[in-house]
């Protein structure tokens, strides 16, 4: 099973190749080093004085003595070797249970830091118009640039076809009963895509603002995408994902006259829970305001690059 | 729902540990969990249940601490108690808040065997 998001085996399934082509479902090949339970049963059970040493010191206290000479300090609450202390000890630990994942998570954004890649975790409800605007930002985005997608959802590989319809090469992640990508599965998901030096990688994460928040991918941003046709308190009821986000795009504005959306409430509830978000309006249908998302992503790509030898060829 | 997930995670930390310290089985997990970790307490003991069956921590405490939530409110420029992300600085009303503490979750320590 697989440590970070409890799926069980094969229920992750990368499905395509950045083609399409159907590559076999995804077995967990890679280092899950730490998965085999064995069963090391270690019956500990502190025979004392086996070698035939002479008792001692036994200061008219009973030990359980076993008729084969043995003395057993091992079992029962009482069973300690040390007077006052019980058999179990305590161990301190300070061990951060996400770790693995931000060890996972770590490797990625090592990968993407030496290849120029600009990666974005775009985050949101369901049904919030993520793909629609990935498409569009693909279609829009300057000759030269090359993207790539990840695309995560529980089931199917519709998104990746839509995604792939444009060109761009993407990969679909099913996470079967998983709710979140994880930095394991994107790394695996890379390593398929294999992206080239300088290019923007797009993660769709799974329609969930909950748990995608606390599970880092080696993005440089997180995209959180909020259209007007959900509440302007979304902000303020999953404050996580509102706080992690860099930036928060409100989707689908041309469809504010029809709807009784407060925008300026909820970029209010965004900064309350994050003052320094960066807030976008832009309509992925009619394509207004996508030059300012257009721009962001351009920065963004900018500050990657600042620095890595490919701005030096530019 | 994360909180099975964050459970396997505990088990694989717990196997891990019991390598490398030498213990077989796990009497008592003491966690630490700020009220912003995003995990509810619920349904996290409820996952530990389930997934500790047939391991090392089989029928395994569960213990958790508490923190508490706390900012650096840009305004006053001191550290002041928060319930929630979007809480504003008690003192000043600001939302100028930068969250230090509350985020926490980790194992702090455990009994073993």
């Amino acid at each position: 099973m697989c440590n970070v998001c409890g799926c069980g085996p094969g229920e992750v399934r990368i499905e395509s190749d950045p083609t399409g082509k159907k590559v076999s479902d995804h077995s967990h090949q890679h280092a899950h080093s730490y998965d085999h339970d064995h069963a090391h049963d270690h019956a500990h059970e502190h025979h004392h004085h086996e070698q035939g040493h002479k008792h001692h010191e036994h200061h008219g206290h009973d030990h359980p003595h076993h008729g084969d000479g043995t003395h057993d300090y091992g079992s029962g609450p009482a069973g300690a070797s040390v007077p006052g202390m019980s058999q179990s000890r305590m161990i301190q630990l300070e061990h951060d249970i996400l770790a693995k994942n931000n060890t996972y998570a770590a490797a990625n954004r090592q990968y993407f830091s030496d290849h120029g890649i600009l990666a974005l975790n775009l985050v949101s409800s369901p049904g919030s118009g993520k793909t629609t605007l990935l498409v569009r930002t693909i279609e829009e985005l300057a000759d030269g640039v090359d993207a790539y997608v990840v695309e995560g959802d529980q089931q199917t590989s519709a998104d990746a076809d839509r995604i792939r319809a444009t060109g761009a090469p993407a990969i679909q992640v099913n996470t079967g009963k998983g709710c979140h990508l994880d930095g394991h599965m994107v790394g695996h998901a890379v390593d398929h895509l294999a992206p080239k030096d300088g290019g923007i990688l797009f993660i769709e994460n799974v329609g969930n603002l909950v748990c995608p928040a606390s599970f880092d991918l080696g993005e440089a941003h997180k995209v959180a995408i909020l259209s007007v046709t959900e509440g302007e308190d979304k902000p303020l009821k999953y404050p996580d994902m509102f706080a992690a986000a860099g930036v928060v795009i409100i989707n689908k504005v041309d469809l504010l006259p029809h709807l009784d959306f407060d925008i300026d409430a909820a970029i209010t509830n965004a900064r309350k829970v994050n003052p320094s978000i960066k807030v976008l309006k832009v309509s992925a249908r009619t394509g207004e305001g996508m030059d300012a998302w257009l721009q962001w992503l351009t920065a963004a790509r900018s500050m990657v690059l600042a620095g890595h030898q490919l701005a030096v060829a530019e | 729902m994360h909180e099975m997930s964050i459970c396997e995670s505990i088990l694989s930390i717990l196997k891990e540990q019991s390598r490398t310290q030498g213990f077989s089985r796990v009497e008592r997990v003491c966690l630490e969990i700020g009220p912003l970790a995003g995990v509810e307490i619920d349904a996290l003991e409820f996952g530990f249940d389930v997934v500790m069956r047939n391991s090392l921590a089989e029928g395994a405490k569960l213990e958790v601490h508490h923190c508490p939530a706390e900012a650096w409110c840009m305004q006053c420029a001191q550290t002041v108690s928060i319930k929630q992300r979007y809480d504003a600085c008690s003192k000043c009303g600001s939302h100028q808040l930068q969250v230090t503490s509350g985020e926490e979750l980790r194992i702090k320590e455990l009994e073993v065997n």
